[in-house]
């Protein structure tokens, strides 16, 4: 399988026990979890957002790539989404066809 | 000095009740004076206020936080304004019922904590009463989706079984462990002579933990917390005063960290009577060790103060009789020889014959 077919099936979602949020008082994305907090940058919060479980990374690529009005964005985001799951803030749901 | 950010972590002590008599618990030994506790829409009104200041993390303990019977409430509300929630409970008097309700009204997360030395402990690693109990409300917080998170005091007299300790937490599925090293301020101050471990219990100790961590890798993590007492250099306590937490104490007082009201000399605000945002900000007590200015020697030249911020103040007023100066713990303070023999005193292979005391109200009265 190609990683471009692969991005197709991926649907990240915020992991157990984190939760993504706005706030105000810091203007900015933090993603909570047990006894601590991490404040996002812009672009963070923005894929972040995004990993609702059921948009594939290709389609949140291309919902960023729209309304940033950009068209590169795709190595970006599978770099953040790397590092984002390395420290366990997203899992990568494989869809109803799970690779064995 | 740059003006401090929000107070983004909150700890509410709902209550000093317990069901259990910790010898080494950190609520005051006092705590017999504060029994005039908030009422539900007080605690209410602090969680708005915190939440506009911009706090995030909400701690619920106590006492017993589950004798609060509006917990509920207050978890719902907290949810409601954005607080990431977290309880910290002893299980005693948790039912399928009130998990189920405290889930639904938005609670994050859950620490099952050993609150108790000596025949709690037993019992447990007896595989009686104790351990069904935590077993039982393990499998709860489980189905609710919780990750199980316990956390274990350890001490003189339970550490040369951490091991035991560490196989029953995998037995009953935790996936976070966190073997906590008493720390000596409160009633465990109280009863140091008799719970500081020997070095070589603590080496014994982090060997066995370091062997089950290989054997248990990615399915529990294990975290191994050491006394204060056996570093060479203090922690950076509470993130630096004023600077991230405020607890609640159950009557309202608002402090920089849960043990500071032993401190003598300061006035702390009470959430009954003062806004949080003028606590926070502008009152004397959260600003009386911000920062570094109320530094002396060692720590006002000190290289590494930036890092340690001069250590904890509670301690430095345990062991040294004056919160103004560098903890103790620090091998540069001039106060250091009373660590150094505390600790000798702990290598001791005899047994001390003095009674521990119990967290129990009548021990508390008797030392108002």
């Amino acid at each position: 399988m190609s990683g471009t077919d692969l991005h197709d099936r991926l649907r990240p979602v915020i992991a157990r026990g984190f939760r993504l949020q706005w706030e105000p008082v810091q203007s900015a994305h933090v993603l909570l979890y047990p006894e601590g907090m991490v404040k996002l940058n812009r672009s963070a919060g923005e894929i972040l957002q995004r990993c609702d479980g059921r948009s594939t990374v290709a389609e949140i690529v291309a919902d960023l790539e729209r309304v940033f009005d950009r068209h590169d964005l795709f190595a970006d985001v599978a770099a953040f989404l790397a590092l984002a799951r390395a420290r366990g803030w997203v899992q990568l749901d494989y869809g109803t066809r799970s690779e064995p | 000095m740059s003006p401090p950010g929000p107070p983004l972590w909150l700890l509410f002590e709902l209550t000093y009740r317990c069901p259990l008599q910790c010898v080494f618990c950190y609520n005051p030994i006092d705590f017999a004076r504060y029994d005039q506790e908030l009422e539900t829409s007080e605690w209410l009104r602090v969680l708005h206020e915190a939440r506009a200041l911009g706090s995030v993390q909400l701690g619920l303990s106590g006492g017993e936080p589950l004798l609060r019977d509006d917990l509920e409430e207050i978890v719902a509300e907290a949810h409601r304004l954005g607080f990431y929630s977290n309880l910290i409970t002893s299980g005693v008097g948790l039912s399928e019922k009130r998990l189920t309700a405290l889930h639904a009204a938005g609670l994050d997360h859950i620490q099952l904590s050993f609150q108790d030395s000596t025949r709690e402990l037993n019992d447990f690693l007896s595989h009686t009463r104790t351990f069904e109990l935590k077993r039982r409300v393990a499998d709860w917080i489980k189905a609710h989706g919780y990750p199980m998170v316990l956390n274990c005091v350890i001490h003189r007299l339970n550490i040369d079984h951490v091991g035991r300790i560490i196989e029953m937490a995998a037995e009953i599925g935790a996936e976070y462990l966190e073997l906590a090293n008493a720390q000596y301020y409160s009633w465990a101050h109280l009863n140091r002579e008799q719970l500081l471990p020997s070095r070589g219990q603590l080496e014994a100790a982090e060997r066995v933990t370091n062997e089950w961590r290989a054997r248990l890798g990615e399915r529990m993590r294990i975290l191994f917390v050491v006394p204060d007492y056996y570093e060479s250099r203090p922690k950076r306590c509470m993130n630096g005063w004023g600077s991230t937490f405020m607890t609640i104490a159950p009557d309202g007082t608002a402090l920089p960290c849960h043990t500071a009201r032993m401190l003598p000399g300061l006035s702390f605000p009470s959430v009954r009577t003062h806004g949080l945002r003028e606590i926070w900000y502008d009152s004397e007590a959260f600003n009386r060790f911000r920062g570094q200015g109320w530094m002396k020697e060692p720590c006002a030249s000190c290289e590494e103060r930036d890092r340690d911020l001069g250590g904890c103040r509670c301690q430095a007023y345990l062991l040294a009789h004056d919160a103004t100066v560098a903890d103790p713990v620090c091998a540069k303070s001039p106060h250091h020889q009373v660590v150094v023999e505390a600790i000798e005193r702990a290598q001791r292979t005899e047994v001390v014959e003095r009674p521990l005391v119990f967290r129990r109200k009548e021990e508390s009265i008797a030392r108002l």
